[in-house]
């Protein structure tokens, strides 16, 4: 377990390595810095200077070391825009990216898992291909639009909820709605895939024979040797719903981490959009290693190998 | 005395129109070892899945007796029947290597079956699984309770599972095809461990098998089957002494005796495969096979006695032999 967890961390760090150094890369290709911080009124002189300053003309190589040795001690710059830490900037964000995040992946496993279950034991039948149609829908409806939908319908028509900001909770209602029926589609299917497989299986015979009651067997003997796939795909989820939620965010008005990404690329504020990459980067390091260890706890055979 | 188990005219068919079970017929009495035994294919794995209910979606079943003590087993709700499974019926299969759930310890797996049928606390249920445990020849049972099924041998599985079906006392026991995955010293010990186990409890046993070794040595009653009928039913010492329907002669045929088989002599075959049975399908079954068919076979075969409880399913005479029936 331990050698396992070393290999797991050395991987971690080689692949943060990796996604850092393609995204300086890119930023930098993407046009001069200098001049989108200057200004549209800025002199050729303005241009040198800010250049000079903000050592925007040394090589590309000692630029990415010198980001690299202080973002090691902690020190991700400061936002050309903001003026400000990039680090608190991205820490003031994150409680809001956070919960969305959060109740959107709840919400997306109180949904998928019961369909996955129900849709795997009556397989084959108008239950099974209704809720597989339904997922279908689920996964063609862009989020954006079905953000839109709601507002005008539950927000404005209704007026059930704030239709944006996050001033109370029900703020958060319907955001995380529609981050979780971006995620449901998948969970649901390899849930069922999941549970069919388990119900078909040797061990679920046993347990019938055993003359247990279905509710247990389903629950308890299938759906643990099923959940594996299904908590891997989670924390993937997780993790692009905490980072890639830009479009909710903009479609809400909330001012999440995803949304601070949108703005620092847009503007060329390039602390801001390399700490972001790196801050994502460890989230999803982070969340598939808890996922793995999570897998480890269910499943036996793991924690031996 | 009534029989433990009493199945008349049983029946099963497939979603696809396959008959896998074409009225078989059958009794276990207390105490009693009745050998189910056939190829592949036969029917004999389906016809202890309807006796337990346990049948995959899709399949039906029919019978016009399947009775377990005095209770019909075809009236049986499910739900009752779930009540029954487990506790006075239990059944073993034949895959101990995948019949575990991987995600369980044996204890709770072991404790399970118990806490299910009797209102007993979880701690008293693992005091009964190691004392089975013990009881089916497997040492630190307390160590065992705590693993997990991948820590455990085929052999051990199969004793792990022997002694879970035996967590509620069961008074019948099917077990479909125990021995067959496992090696054969470990086949050996199981066999002889469901022999003691059946000496000591007067567990009635529905074993069920394709090697007439393991009937030979353990069955009082056999029933052969094919094409999911029993063609021949006798008690173990009649069926090897007097072996009737040409089945039956050709498995038998099939087996090295040593010192009697010669070298130089082909062992018996037989050749061609077991048809799939329609819903159209009539007559016997085993005819397109048979040296000795006839065109009345393709009606439906008589049921004769050879001798007091020795029936077989054929137009030959009992006493019929090779060379007068060619």
């Amino acid at each position: 377990m331990l050698q396992f967890l070393l290999r797991r961390a050395l991987l971690a760090v080689l692949v943060c390595l990796t996604v850092l150094v393609v995204s300086f890369v890119l930023t930098r290709l993407s046009g001069d810095l200098a001049i989108s911080i200057a200004g549209p009124n800025a002199t050729a002189e303005d241009i040198a200077t800010i250049r000079q300053n903000y050592g925007l003309d040394r090589p590309l190589v000692v630029q990415f070391l010198d980001w690299a040795a202080h973002a090691a001690r902690g020190d991700l710059g400061s936002s050309y825009l903001y003026h400000a830490p990039v680090a608190g900037l991205i820490a003031d964000r994150l409680p809001i990216t956070l919960t969305l995040g959060l109740s959107g992946l709840a919400i997306a496993l109180l949904v998928a898992i019961p369909l996955g279950i129900l849709s795997a034991m009556h397989e084959g039948t108008v239950i099974d291909r209704g809720i597989g149609l339904v997922a279908l829908i689920g996964q063609a409806m862009p989020s954006f639009w079905l953000g839109l939908v709601l507002i005008i319908v539950v927000g404005l028509k209704l007026q059930w909820l704030p239709i944006s900001g996050v001033d109370t909770w029900e703020g958060y209602i319907m955001p995380a709605i529609v981050l979780a029926f971006s995620a449901i589609p998948a969970l649901m299917r390899l849930t069922r895939a999941g549970m069919i497989d388990a119900l078909a299986s040797d061990y679920i015979r046993t347990a019938r024979a055993k003359g247990l009651r279905t509710a247990r067997i389903v629950l308890k003997h299938a759906l643990r040797n099923a959940a594996m796939p299904v908590v891997s795909v989670a924390a993937v989820q997780l993790g692009f719903m905490l980072g890639g939620s830009i479009v909710i965010e903009a479609v809400f008005a909330l001012h999440g981490v995803g949304y601070l990404a949108w703005e620092s690329i847009s503007k060329n504020d390039f602390p801001v959009v390399q700490a972001v990459v790196l801050f994502l980067a460890i989230v999803y390091i982070g969340l598939t290693l808890a996922a793995d260890m999570m897998n480890a706890v269910l499943d036996p055979r793991l924690r031996s190998a | 005395m009534n029989a433990v188990l009493e199945v008349a005219n049983l029946r099963v068919a497939f979603a696809n129109g396959t008959q896998a079970v074409r009225g078989v017929s059958l009794k276990v009495e207390r105490g009693e070892t009745h050998c189910l035994v056939g190829e592949s294919g036969c029917g004999k794995s389906v016809s202890s899945l309807a006796v337990m209910n346990l049948l995959a979606r899709g399949a039906t079943r029919s019978a016009d007796v399947l009775r377990f003590h005095d209770t019909d087993l075809m009236k049986l709700s499910e739900r009752h029947m779930a009540a029954l499974r487990g506790d006075k019926l239990a059944m073993i299969f034949q895959e101990p290597m995948t019949s575990l759930n991987p995600a369980y310890t044996i204890g709770s797996q072991m404790a399970e079956a118990l806490t299910r049928h009797r209102r007993v606390s979880r701690a008293k249920a693992l005091d009964r699984a190691a004392e089975l445990l013990g009881r089916v020849g497997i040492t630190a049972p307390g160590m065992r309770l705590a693993q997990y099924p991948h820590q455990l041998s085929g052999g051990l599985r199969q004793r792990v599972m022997i002694a879970m079906a035996l967590m509620c006392d069961p008074e019948l026991l099917i077990a479909d095809e125990p021995t067959t995955a496992l090696d054969v010293t470990v086949q050996a010990q199981i066999l002889r461990l469901l022999q003691s186990l059946q000496r000591e409890l007067g567990l009635a046993l529905l074993l069920i098998t394709h090697d007439l070794g393991i009937v030979a040595r353990m069955a009082q009653r056999v029933s052969v089957m094919y094409a999911g009928e029993v063609v021949e039913s006798a008690s173990a010492e009649a069926l090897f002494a007097q072996p009737t329907h040409p089945y039956t002669r050709g498995l038998l045929a099939c087996i090295p005796i040593p010192g009697a088989s010669r070298r130089d002599e082909p062992l018996g075959s037989i050749p061609g495969v077991v048809p799939r049975i329609g819903p159209d399908f009539q007559g016997c079954g085993f005819r397109d096979r048979c040296a000795h068919a006839a065109p009345i076979c393709a009606q439906v075969a008589p049921l004769q006695h050879a001798a007091p409880g020795h029936d077989y399913l054929c137009r030959l005479p009992p006493d019929w032999s090779a060379a007068e029936a060619a």
